[in-house]
């Protein structure tokens, strides 16, 4: 099973969806997914695939795409300084 | 001056998961007290408590909704479910301002609680459910039931111990009769059955073990066997109303909220003195404008401990003098346990039952008579007679003291 894969698993697990609601380009609104049920999903994630996600980087994870694709690299151990730089820009202007 | 009625009603608790079983089991002297199935107590001094039997949340919630609900949030939504189907009320949205609620809980969100720490100290886990601290705060179950049912005026949670719901229900009740509000749904709820809390209940050396008899007849409130009191889980919620609104909608009025006295004693954390609870209930004699030889019937505090029920004796007879062996006083806990935060709630509900029925619910499993509580306690039967005014004590560890009167509906 690919991140793709697992992280839509998960997130239909979570959020007690029927399987096949969750699609790769759904987003977090689509969903219903409010933010304490981020929260929930970030941590089944970290469970999942014993990692940590760093708040700036999770900040940022608003649609399953966006999820995968952070996920895919902080679990491949590439950089993520533009993550966290970007939620640091979107902190700064956010509100 | 408004005056308050109590309109709806609902209980989950071990001796009966809705108003009408819990009475029945009641006045069936039926305990609902036995060895402990949430967890394997084999280790503790104490293997009995007062438990929901038969509980499966899956049968009341959606799965969706559960992962947000700790077993004390659970039984509120139950309890307040059962309560507004009862008072056939439908709050109007203009109206939502105006209807609050408030629920004691002595002891929180103790499963979510005692599972968080057994991840974190036992299993080593590095970090904890996001939903602890939603599921596991003390106003948790007022929260959901405010939103369960629009209520969106004066609402919050109470923690005063074992006094929790008494204390919930006389501020309610106050709401509603100095114009806060014009329906307050309030009560208690707890669910303190786990090992942590057992365990550390165990070491007051104030609970009864049960050890080589009947677990369901190990409370017995003024008996000179008594041994201790016995832990329960439930919740019970009432409907309080401003009267003319009651009526305006035709409500069946279950009994009327009268008086409230709450005091503290200031003495001791866990010894309760004569003084401070005697204050309590003259409070609420004289809000309520009653004689003390006007009270028929006292829903005791009555714990089962060796302390408490002769301390309790001695306050009844300073405030009730003469009377005070003529009025009949019983203790429920004998059957459902104490239900902590909630007890105050689940035994005013009783207190009412017997105000509109005319029945008195009894001491259950008593077997001596003990000269320090030498009242007229119900002993193990049920008795008919009309009570027209009614008091339920609840006196908290720590001295918080919270009395509430009730009077036949008319």
């Amino acid at each position: 099973m690919n991140v793709e894969e697992k992280v839509i698993e998960i997130i239909t697990r979570e959020q007690h969806l029927e399987p096949g609601v969750v699609k790769p380009d759904s987003t977090f609104a689509e969903l219903g997914i409010d933010s304490l049920d981020g929260v929930n999903i970030l941590f089944a994630l970290e469970e999942e695939f014993k990692i940590d996600i760093p708040d700036s980087v999770a900040q940022n994870m608003k649609s399953v795409r966006q999820v995968v694709d952070s996920l895919t690299r902080v679990i491949e151990g590439k950089d993520i300084s533009d993550l966290v730089a970007m939620a640091k820009g979107e902190a700064r202007t956010g509100n | 001056m408004r005056r308050v009625v109590i309109t709806g009603m609902g209980v989950f608790a071990s001796t009966g998961k809705d108003v009408e079983s819990f009475f029945c089991n009641l006045c069936h002297a039926k305990s609902g007290i036995g060895r402990i199935r949430q967890f394997d107590p084999s280790s503790l001094s104490v293997q009995i408590a007062a438990e929901v039997a038969g509980y499966n949340p899956e049968e009341y919630f959606p799965s969706k909704r559960l992962d947000l609900l700790d077993r004390f949030s659970q039984f509120s939504l139950i309890a307040a479910s059962q309560t507004m189907k009862s008072s056939g009320l439908e709050v109007r949205e203009e109206e939502c301002g105006r209807f609050g609620a408030v629920i004691g809980s002595g002891m929180g969100g103790a499963q979510g609680l005692d599972h968080g720490y057994h991840e974190l100290y036992a299993k080593q886990a590095t970090r904890l459910h996001p939903f602890t601290i939603p599921k596991i705060m003390h106003s948790a179950p007022v929260s959901q039931v405010c939103m369960e049912y629009g209520a969106q005026g004066p609402s919050f949670s109470t923690a005063t111990a074992c006094s929790s719901a008494g204390h919930a229900i006389g501020e309610a009740f106050h709401l509603v009769k100095f114009g806060l509000a014009d329906m307050m749904l309030a009560g208690g709820a707890d669910s303190p059955i786990t090992y942590g809390m057992m365990r550390s209940w165990e070491s007051v050396r104030v609970l009864a073990t049960g050890n080589g008899g009947d677990p369901s007849r190990a409370c017995r409130p003024f008996s000179a066997d008594r041994e201790g009191m016995v832990i329960g889980e439930g919740a019970a919620l009432l409907l309080l109303e401003e009267i003319e609104h009651a009526r305006r909608r035709g409500a069946d009025i279950w009994a009327e909220i009268v008086g409230f006295g709450m005091t503290s004693d200031a003495g001791h954390i866990t010894q309760p003195t004569v003084a401070g609870p005697a204050r309590a209930i003259r409070i609420a004699l004289d809000e309520a404008g009653v004689n003390p030889e006007e009270v028929d019937y006292i829903n005791a505090h009555g714990t089962g401990t060796r302390l408490n029920d002769p301390i309790e004796t001695q306050v009844v007879k300073e405030v009730f003098r003469d009377h005070a062996r003529r009025l009949c006083i019983s203790s429920t806990k004998s059957m459902h346990g104490h239900v902590m935060g909630a007890t105050g709630a689940v035994e005013l509900a009783a207190t009412v039952l017997a105000v509109r029925r005319g029945v008195i619910p009894p001491t259950a499993n008593y077997t001596e008579p003990d000269p320090e509580c030498d009242l007229d306690v119900v002993p193990n039967e049920a008795r008919s007679q009309p009570v027209n005014i009614a008091i339920s004590n609840s006196f908290a560890f720590g001295g918080l003291n919270a009395v509430l009167l009730v009077r036949k509906a008319n």
